[in-house]
């Protein structure tokens, strides 16, 4: 494996401040399309905006591998101008409005400084003030005179930040999957065709990753995404039993999600992997949830297809936390796994 | 007269929870300090800046030592939060004056720890999975539920972080459009600006009475230091200035006025009609944009203590509209924190040796 360190966090604290609401992914794909072509043999920018990026091996035998990593996140549309710098606005993707009243964001192409404000407290009963806001009764406020368009996207204005063991940002969900498969790419080994899919819309239905395997027709794929680490306490004592994953125990690999059994010659792939090289992992409880592999393995004839996710708390919210050691361990994985990816891997069931 | 736009940002990024003013009560002191003749600080921790009139030593015809004093007082507190648990690595929190919980899942914080550091973290609102089966996990969790997370390993957070450590929300200020200014804490650091655009403009004009710009401790929480102060200063009359509440998404009611469109002088039991009708009459005297606010009974601001400290002070409120009160995302045009500063000025320049005397019932 590359050396880990400066060169990815920086590049993950770039793709972690931009905005990129699923469907107006640009702002990623930017980044992406610089990263990769020094790197790439082909690239090229699909109709749905995946980026797709193919970088050969050498040698006979090589297998195609598909890596995917959703460049979209979950954020807003302004739906309507009630006047005075004042905007209606839709969620896209699955956001709690818990996570919303008083929140800052930036609306547009120019990052347009706003704030999601609803009624204040004071003029509130006691029920109303334990009640949840839905979301029709937010309204993202650019000030009085302040300027949008009705289907602009807004997104949360938190600023990625490192913190001891810890990264604190918005859409690390999956801007650490992107630069996951960015590096992959720059560091691919010989022994495959790494076919790179940057993809779209992950967060409104998995729309790119579909096309993108289509497009790509690999032998396999694995989804490289970020998974919710459930892992807080029970209030008042007890066992978490329900923890998704939890934060510091590795790569999390998914066995079986709501929309996918994984291809359990790959699952146990990874595990033996991970065991020889002394890599920390967790597996994933099965569960909902999940990620663009429920769309690539499904797609053309069928592919086989596992995913990886590094955990983190507090999904889709303003602030989410993982550990810089589970991204190390994530990609030491994929970059010792990638290596040893031979046709014998799925020559059977 | 300089830009107060950058002084309020730095007065919205220093901490200054109710109880603990320390730290912002330095930068005002700082602020204060060429404006004002004296400043010192009270026993409770409120500033006391005395810019002297120009009065000489006689007061009703009798000679006397002490010129007629105005007290301006501005609350320097915040509201914020408080560690009442450590536990598994996570801070449990309370309260520290009027939160509302409905904005602190997701809220960037910083923890003032007993280590001497300061740990940002972030407000977690566990799954209803994890909370008792009495609480309905899907709706607005009780602070009690909510924990901070500060992304450091359980063993550090026990080191460093003790009950009792403050939490305060870290957003930084954000500039919207037309001078509008948005962040936590503008209450009431908003109209600390005010105060001391006040002071400001006193620099050219002459004056006649005393002022005392006066920074209070703990008016979120129990009006304390505007208590203390009147009763110390003893003024002949007393202003507070703080926010109202602004028009906006979900507040169109009577209780609410447009923001940046001018200053709110407030009537009502807590203030003494003959003072608010010389706010007023100046404030058109002037074209100075205002509006009137009314309050039927506790105004909620320093003007109730005021009013009822030593035998009793005539007390007026001048005010400004904050869009979005008590959380971390408050809004508050600038236009309206200069206006605000411009009319107290102009009434401290306008008080004249008998003022006191005509300050009558009918």
């Amino acid at each position: 494996m590359p050396n880990f360190g400066n060169v990815q966090l920086k590049l993950l604290e770039r793709l972690c401040n931009v905005i990129a609401v699923s469907g107006d992914e640009g702002e990623v794909r930017k980044i992406v399309l610089e990263e990769v072509k020094p790197y790439a043999d082909e690239v090229r920018v699909d109709a749905l905006g995946n980026v797709l990026a193919t970088r050969r091996g050498r040698g006979a035998k090589r297998m195609r591998v598909m890596l995917d990593a959703h460049m979209d996140e979950v954020g807003f549309m302004l739906v309507a101008d009630d006047g005075e710098g004042i905007y209606r606005f839709e969620t896209v993707g699955g956001i709690d409005a818990r996570h919303l009243l008083g929140k800052q964001v930036y609306v547009g192409k120019d990052r347009t400084s706003a704030v999601i404000g609803g009624k204040p407290i004071h003029l509130m009963d006691n029920g109303e003030r334990m009640r949840k806001v839905p979301v029709d009764g937010l309204r993202i406020d650019l000030g009085p005179a302040g300027k949008a368009k009705v289907g602009d996207r807004a997104g949360f204005a938190t600023q990625f930040r490192r913190v001891g063991p810890s990264i604190l940002s918005k859409s690390i969900d999956d801007r650490i999957g992107v630069a996951t498969l960015i590096d992959l790419v720059k560091h691919s080994p010989g022994n495959v065709d790494l076919c790179a899919a940057f993809t779209v819309q992950e967060e409104i239905g998995l729309r790119g990753a579909k096309v993108a395997a289509q497009y790509f027709n690999p032998d396999l794929a694995i989804a490289i995404d970020s998974t919710p680490a459930n892992d807080l306490p029970v209030h008042e004592g007890g066992e978490n039993i329900t923890y998704n994953t939890k934060l510091g125990l590795g790569p999390a690999i998914y066995i079986a999600d709501g929309s996918t059994l994984h291809d359990p010659r790959l699952v146990r792939f990874l595990q033996s992997v991970a065991e020889t090289e002394s890599i920390p992992y967790q597996l994933r409880q099965p569960g909902g949830g999940g990620t663009d592999s429920g769309a690539i393995q499904r797609a053309l004839a069928g592919i086989p297809t596992v995913s990886v996710s590094v955990p983190h708390r507090y999904t889709h919210s303003p602030i989410s936390i993982a550990r810089v050691d589970d991204w190390k361990n994530t990609l030491a994985l994929l970059h010792a796994a990638l290596k040893r990816i031979t046709p014998e891997l799925i020559a059977k069931r | 007269m300089t830009d107060i736009l950058p002084f309020l940002k730095s007065m919205i990024t220093t901490s200054g929870i109710s109880g603990f003013e320390t730290s912002v009560a330095k930068l005002i002191e700082d602020k204060w300090r060429p404006l004002v003749d004296e400043i010192s600080m009270s026993r409770v921790g409120s500033l006391h800046g005395l810019k002297r009139g120009t009065l000489g030593g006689s007061k009703n015809g009798v000679a006397t030592n002490k010129r007629p004093a105005a007290m301006i007082a501005t609350h320097m507190d915040a509201i914020g939060m408080m560690v009442s648990k450590v536990s598994d690595g996570f801070l449990h929190i309370t309260n520290v004056g009027g939160i509302d919980v409905r904005v602190l899942p997701g809220s960037f914080v910083t923890v003032y720890a007993s280590s001497g550091e300061e740990l940002p973290g972030v407000i977690a609102m566990p799954s209803a999975k994890l909370l008792p089966e009495e609480v309905n996990g899907g709706d607005v969790l009780e602070i009690n539920y909510l924990l901070v997370d500060t992304g450091l390993m359980p063993r550090e957070v026990e080191r460093k972080v003790k009950v009792g450590d403050l939490v305060s929300f870290a957003n930084e200020p954000m500039e919207l459009a037309d001078e509008v200014i948005s962040g936590h804490t503008l209450d009431n650091r908003a109209s600390v600006a005010a105060l001391t655009v006040c002071l400001e403009e006193l620099q050219g004009k002459s004056h006649i009475w005393d002022v005392w710009a006066v920074a209070t401790v703990q008016e979120e929480t129990s009006y304390l230091g505007a208590y203390t102060s009147a009763f110390k200063l003893h003024p002949e009359i007393a202003i507070a200035v703080d926010g109202t509440f602004a028009k906006g998404p979900g507040a169109n009611g009577w209780q609410t006025h447009p923001m940046g469109k001018g200053v709110g002088i407030c009537m009502g039991p807590n203030m003494h009609p003959y003072l608010h009708k010389q706010l007023t009459d100046l404030a058109t005297k002037l074209e100075l944009p205002w509006f009137l606010d009314v309050t039927s009974a506790h105004s909620g601001t320093d003007a109730y203590p005021m009013q009822v400290t030593t035998e009793g002070i005539p007390t007026a409120l001048v005010e400004f509209p904050i869009r979005y009160m008590h959380t971390p995302v408050e809004a508050v045009s600038v236009k309206d924190i200069r206006r605000a500063g411009r009319l107290l000025a102009e009434f401290i320049a306008s008080l004249e040796t008998d003022f006191v005397e005509k300050i009558i019932w009918e």
